[in-house]
């Protein structure tokens, strides 16, 4: 009954990927919009339609305004600024949408918007979306920021994910989310449990900032493939030719002292 | 008295003792090719006299200038010392990008003789912007110039409120009489500025025509600094530059002091403009420096001038004549072809500089040298802020280099420059060549990071083509 369904939406159209991206103008710190722009260019290379919805400050957001949402990094400031907003006026219909099987990638502040709360080096703790069960907490103004090239394993796929970390608070997990990878080199959720990134449902958060999507395709597609799913189950990608991400890959690899696989 | 007179004493030695091995330092690297002696001496003389830079520059006749901002710094520095030149002064001037402490102590070390005595008589000086706080006690400036605030080696600085807040702090510290030069058309640099002591100088563009269609995604001050509200901008000539206002506590752009009005682009050959500075004069200047940005650099640093005393027929052929240093688009011909080399360190700049070198439509072959060595930032990142969609179907061949050429060419790619468009040469000679031998008469533009511009300049040393780096 199910199967008959996933004909009829294969015979009418191609999948679409819907893509809703949270403050785009006030969480954009690391070229955070690289990441957008993968999704984006990997579904059109597939002859998938792609819309992409930007909900700014002060603006609802439909549990169905997409199947993939991105939240990316910002200051502190920023960050301040978007918690209350999140948490005024978007949290009931994100919680909806990643119930219903949608999708969520938070990088960075974004990562630290998703989890109960951030208490940074000043001011007032910000309240998070609670969508991850993890906390984050800045050590203090004189703290030295985790910065550097980030490394991680993940289960389940081939390679490792190449990015780079630049973050002054440290993350701590609890039970109810599990880490995305394993640090190989680098600081990851605070420098010392070795974990790097959170994962809940399909709910995504990661210290990899900015643009990390370009040089790890596979983690692309996975997030393009599970957004898709949420409406068309049993969506398979066509592969694309990943040559330059992975030159680009061996040659970081290289220089950090790992091996790339395959 | 007896006690006082040691103490003297003492200073005076410690003092000719710093100057000797300073000055021995620089003569040694130099000898060594140690890349000029730019930093070097100054901190071995610091080593010897901790208080040499306030010792040293207080005796300068007519003080000292700094010149902080991400973009821009180099060329207005630069750009204002000719101009005082031209006025008959004797300025005391860093090298381009030695703008540490121990950069422009040693531009004073350099400066002065074995007494201490300088043959200058104004020093200026372009300052990191995250050094600002450091220097500027020391050097009691007479004008501080704050060109512009923008992301940039966010990994090393840190964030660009941190910096807007370090300028603040360090402004509180400027001598009573002090007179700030600030770019009014951005609101972060205002925010940073307004209400310091000292009297405010604003600059700015005042031409409409240059109005973009609509905020750029490189704007960083979309939300009033103080009450967190939007701004309503009338119009924006790229990033957050632009006529702003917070419609909540009504700060917004200040009338301007020093302005650019019908302003004129020439491509990559320069730009000309209406140079209206009320109190001081008007006139119009040509400037071999090309795109808005550099409008901006010519604005502060006449800005400076004109608080400084210099006469609006000064500053008009001063700007005239002045010649872009080494990667600041100054013409080169290597290889038999035409190169202009300009330094595209973050997104602002390099959307910019795109902008100005696509403009005139000749085609130009496209160098584009990424590193990311710690003085360019170890996160390249940023590279996915700029513009590079801009290339496609305006340039034939992209050829990149640099330790992140493999990113650079999978950045292009996703910015839907074909495969075959691009070469990727990590070499900077492999990279210069492939790039001459497929100019067949059109430009080749080099853009490069920090460190790869002074990878590309030895290459073109070694071609014969520019001359050893100390020596501009």
């Amino acid at each position: 009954m199910g199967g008959g369904r996933e004909v009829l939406g294969a015979l009418s159209a191609p999948p679409a990927l819907r893509i809703c991206h949270l403050y785009p103008d006030l969480l954009n710190l690391y070229g955070d919009r690289g990441n957008i722009m993968v999704l984006v260019q990997r579904a059109r290379w597939r002859g998938l339609p792609v819309t992409v919805t930007e909900v700014g400050l002060g603006e609802a957001v439909a549990p169905d305004a997409g199947d993939l949402f991105f939240i990316g990094g910002g200051e502190d400031r920023q960050q301040r600024i978007a918690s209350d907003d999140l948490c005024r006026i978007k949290r009931a219909a994100l919680e909806e949408a990643m119930r219903d099987g949608g999708v969520m990638l938070a990088v960075c502040g974004g990562y630290q918007l998703a989890g109960r709360y951030y208490r940074p080096a000043e001011g007032e703790d910000l309240q998070g979306l609670g969508l991850l069960d993890l906390w984050t907490e800045h050590p203090g103004p004189t703290t030295r920021r985790l910065i550097g090239n980030l490394v991680i394993e993940v289960e389940g796929m081939d390679d490792p994910l190449i990015g780079f970390e630049n973050h002054g608070g440290r993350t701590h997990l609890g039970p109810g989310a599990r880490p995305l990878g394993r640090v190989l080199t680098g600081f990851g959720n605070n420098g010392e449990d070795g974990w790097e990134g959170a994962v809940s449902r399909r709910v995504y958060g990661t210290y990899l900032h900015g643009p990390f999507l370009p040089k790890n395709p596979a983690f692309a597609d996975r997030l393009i493939r599970e957004a898709l799913e949420r409406r068309h189950p049993g969506v398979v990608l066509s592969p694309l030719p990943d040559a330059q991400a992975a030159r680009a890959r061996a040659v970081m690899l290289a220089r950090l002292g790992q091996r790339a696989a395959g | 008295m007896l006690g006082t007179m040691r103490g003297g004493d003492l200073t005076g030695v410690r003092l000719g003792a710093a100057i000797v091995l300073g000055k021995m330092t620089a003569t040694l690297s130099r000898r060594l090719q140690q890349g000029g002696g730019t930093t070097m001496p100054g901190r071995v003389a610091r080593a010897v006299e901790p208080r040499l830079l306030p010792l040293l520059s207080r005796r300068l006749r007519y003080g000292s200038v700094i010149v902080a901002g991400t973009n821009g710094k180099t060329t207005t520095a630069r750009l204002l010392a000719h101009i005082m030149r031209e006025a008959g002064h004797h300025p005391v001037h860093n090298r381009a990008g030695a703008n540490l402490a121990a950069g422009i102590l040693s531009a004073l070390l350099e400066d002065v003789d074995l007494r201490g005595r300088p043959a200058g008589d104004i020093g200026i000086f372009e300052v990191d912007e995250a050094t600002v706080p450091r220097v500027l006690p020391h050097l009691a400036p007479r004008v501080a110039v704050f060109t512009n605030l923008f992301r940039d080696q966010l990994d090393r600085y840190g964030e660009i409120d941190t910096i807007a807040g370090l300028w603040r702090a360090a402004g509180e510290a400027l001598p009573a009489g002090a007179v700030l030069v600030a770019n009014g058309d951005d609101p972060l640099v205002y925010e940073a500025v307004r209400g310091l002591p000292g009297r405010l100088v604003a600059f700015g563009i005042e031409d409409e025509r240059h109005a973009l269609p609509a905020i750029e995604h490189t704007a960083e001050a979309r939300y009033c600094y103080r009450c967190g509200t939007p701004y309503q901008y009338a119009l924006t000539y790229f990033g957050h530059m632009g006529r702003y206002r917070c419609p909540t506590c009504g700060v917004g752009r200040p009338p301007l002091d020093v302005a650019a009005q019908d302003v004129a682009l020439e491509g990559p050959e320069g730009a000309a403009f209406v140079l209206d500075a009320p109190g001081f004069g008007t006139v119009k200047v040509t400037t071999a420096l090309p795109g808005l940005y550099n409008v901006y650099n010519v604005l502060a640093a006449s800005a400076a001038a004109f608080v400084l005393g210099a006469s609006v027929e000064q500053v008009r052929a001063a700007v005239a004549s002045f010649a872009p240093a080494f990667g600041r688009a100054e013409r080169i011909v290597a290889g038999g072809a035409e190169l202009r080399v300009l330094l595209s360190k973050n997104p602002a700049g390099f959307n910019e500089v795109l902008r100005t070198v696509l403009s005139d439509g000749r085609r130009p072959v496209v160098l584009i040298a990424i590193n990311d060595n710690i003085a360019d930032g170890r996160d390249v990142s940023w590279l996915w802020d700029v513009d590079f969609e801009h290339l496609a179907g305006r340039a034939d061949h992209v050829i990149v280099a640099g330790l992140r050429a493999e990113d650079m060419a999978l950045r292009l790619r996703y910015a839907g420059i074909p495969d075959e468009a691009v070469d990727v040469q990590p070499g900077y000679e492999p990279a210069l060549r492939s790039a001459v031998s497929r100019a067949a008469g059109r430009p080749v533009v080099v853009l490069p990071t920090y460190t790869a511009m002074l990878g590309i300049r030895d290459v073109l040393r070694r071609w014969g083509a520019v001359g050893r780096y100390w020596e501009h």
